[in-house]
């Protein structure tokens, strides 16, 4: 009963964080986005502009909802409901906390004195809505790629090319980066001993050297423009590039359905950020501020408030690097983003996972990690430099 | 005539490095360009309704219909200004002037311009003999209607009454200063139109518009 009740609450915090923050977010976004282009951005809904969110959404939910007659009904309702309900279901494993820490009932001031006997020990709060989840990374990565679905059905029932163009984009990036992602993570695996992600994030948190971003910062590389690209965002938007194809998948949707697709890509960039942080930053710790081993009061609420704190922080400035990255690199072609995948990344990623493998083996000190990586990325970037030189030697000889 | 091999340039694609081979460069200077657009930020935009615009000296906006020093109405109803509209927004009917008044034979009955049909090209202001007629710094007019928008005699004399002491819309007067525009003797030359209708004399012009005086 009582853990039923934690469980509600807990998923009531994170629908409700997720959710607001996603509204916020897209503040955050149209702001910076503004202050790049030397624009003011949103500025007349409240001080600063800091309604626009609650306005959007107001409009969202008030405006005139068209199903174009042409559109197969059912798939068409379906799509963006696939498109959050994964997304939001994939952050169910992700901590967002010291879960070895949570609220107590008795720990709150008044309401402790309301509630019954028995449920005082018990947690008000866990920083985790499904705990002990020992796939944890396999199970995030097999949901978010579901989402695809959801972008491939919108685009099917729509019944127009352009989202039908968009959707097919959408499957073929989604497929081939699901591959780089799911090896750059294997070495962090292989190194924690587990895919549960609460370990992997415990394992980090003994000093600043134990972060995985030391040992695995190709994988970490990899990892985000692979999670950069699962997400759909710029520079890797091209099922939705305004300029070939309109809208892309969501061409056709208007209303609350568009702002459902918008959350879920929202929600998807959250998650991503999260993974980012718990699997390569060291999760909620922080040298000197937020550290484990200060055990005296590491359960007081101010020191649980302090690693969420930490935590969030570096999940927001993970955010707002991939909203500059919006700004700063243009758009990929599509030859260039399936060549990046199949020939850059799943080769690098793999060959990533056979040192973690080899110095696992063998019992290697784990700071040869650091230079093998870099080394990995200089000996690509060699051979890239070798392939197109061969190339362009070819062609000349060739032309003349 | 075949073109010789000596004269063909062949432009070769720049290779490129290892540095640029890795995207990283490129990124990071990109990084450098968005993020100092932030922390050296600097809006170019312009609130509109909070800060006005600063409008040029030549603006034209809404007409205005000029009253000379006795308070009457200046038009002398010639229909000028109605023959040089391009839009033919302007509608005058004319009439007699009272017996008194010496120095001019007619005054506008009616004086309609119909301000959405209106180009503001300003073609009456230089067509009117008189400078009864002139464009003031006025944009923001509006209306509910159509009809709101046809401006009759007497608004047109209200606006006047508005924008006389407007700085940037002096009353002009065949004795004082006519405006910036009334400076130029001759306007510099531009070359003819290269292909004209033999009887089209504004194109065929050497000067784009000659003002004398």
């Amino acid at each position: 009963m009582i853990e039923l009740i934690t469980t509600l609450i807990t998923i009531g915090a994170v629908l409700g964080g997720t959710l607001g923050t996603c509204s916020y977010l897209i503040y955050v976004e149209r702001k910076l986005s503004a202050f790049m282009q030397d624009r003011v951005g949103p500025n007349r809904v409240g001080p600063y502009g800091l309604f626009q969110p609650l306005a959007d959404g107001l409009k969202f939910l008030l405006k005139e909802d068209i199903i174009p007659d042409h559109v197969n009904k059912v798939m068409f309702l379906i799509a963006p409901t696939i498109s959050v309900f994964t997304t939001l279901l994939a952050f169910s494993v992700v901590p967002f906390g010291d879960v070895n820490t949570s609220f107590k009932w008795q720990d709150l001031p008044i309401i402790s004195s309301f509630v019954p006997e028995s449920w005082q020990t018990a947690d008000v709060l866990r920083f985790l809505v499904a705990p002990n989840v020992d796939i944890g990374i396999v199970f995030i990565f097999a949901i978010t790629s579901l989402a695809v679905y959801g972008i491939i059905l919108g685009g099917w029932a729509s019944n127009n090319k352009y989202s039908a163009l968009g959707s097919l984009r959408a499957s073929a990036q989604v497929v081939s980066y699901e591959i780089p992602l799911g090896m750059s993570v294997l070495g962090i695996a292989l190194m924690a001993g587990t895919l549960n992600l609460e370990s992997v994030m415990g394992k980090q948190t003994s000093s600043i050297f134990a972060w995985n971003i030391w040992y695995q910062p190709l994988a970490c590389l990899i990892f985000f423009t692979a999670a950069l690209a699962e997400s759909n965002r710029m520079p890797f938007d091209l099922p939705e590039c305004e300029q070939e194809l309109v809208g892309g998948y969501h061409t056709e949707y208007s209303a609350l359905k568009f702002a459902l697709f918008f959350l879920g890509e929202y929600t998807h960039v959250v998650t991503v950020s999260f993974l980012t942080v718990i699997l390569f930053f060291g999760g909620w710790h922080l040298p000197f501020i937020a550290e484990a081993n200060l055990d005296a009061n590491s359960t007081s609420i101010l020191m649980i408030l302090v690693k969420l704190g930490v935590l969030m922080l570096k999940v927001f400035l993970v955010i707002v690097f991939i909203m500059l990255l919006r700004w700063t690199i243009p758009r990929f072609r599509f030859d260039q983003l399936m060549g990046l995948a199949w020939k850059v990344m799943i080769p690098l990623s793999m060959a990533n996972v056979v040192v973690v493998m080899t110095i696992k083996q063998f019992g290697i000190s784990q700071w040869w990690l650091l230079p093998i990586s870099l080394a990995l990325f200089g000996a690509a970037g060699a051979i890239g430099v070798a392939t197109k030189q061969a190339e362009l030697n070819q062609r000349s000889v060739t032309t003349h | 005539m075949p073109i010789e091999s000596k004269d063909v340039v062949w432009v070769e694609e720049p290779t490129i490095g290892f540095w640029e081979a890795s995207f990283l460069p490129a990124i990071v200077a990109g990084l450098k360009t968005t993020i100092s657009h932030v922390t050296n930020y600097k809006s170019v935009t312009q609130q509109y309704p909070e800060e006005q615009p600063e409008l040029p000296l030549h603006y034209r906006g809404l007409h205005r219909l000029n009253k000379d020093d006795q308070g009457r109405v200046k038009c002398v109803a010639c229909f000028m200004c109605s023959t040089a509209c391009p839009a033919h927004c302007i509608d005058i009917v004319a009439q007699d002037t009272p017996a008194e008044w010496s120095d001019r034979d007619k005054m506008p009955n009616t004086f309609v311009i119909d301000e959405l049909r209106c180009i503001y090209c300003g073609m009456c202001e230089e067509a009117c003999p008189c400078d009864a007629i002139e464009l003031t710094h006025i944009y923001d007019h509006t209306g509910l209607t159509r009809d709101d928008m046809r401006f009759d005699k007497e608004k047109l004399l209200d606006v006047f009454e508005k924008t006389k002491n407007d700085p940037k819309d002096p009353v002009r007067t065949h004795r004082g200063r006519l405006g910036v525009a009334s400076d130029f003797i001759e306007l510099p030359t531009l070359a003819p139109a290269t292909s004209v209708a033999n009887n089209d004399r504004a194109a065929q012009a050497v000067t784009a518009g000659v003002i004398k005086r």
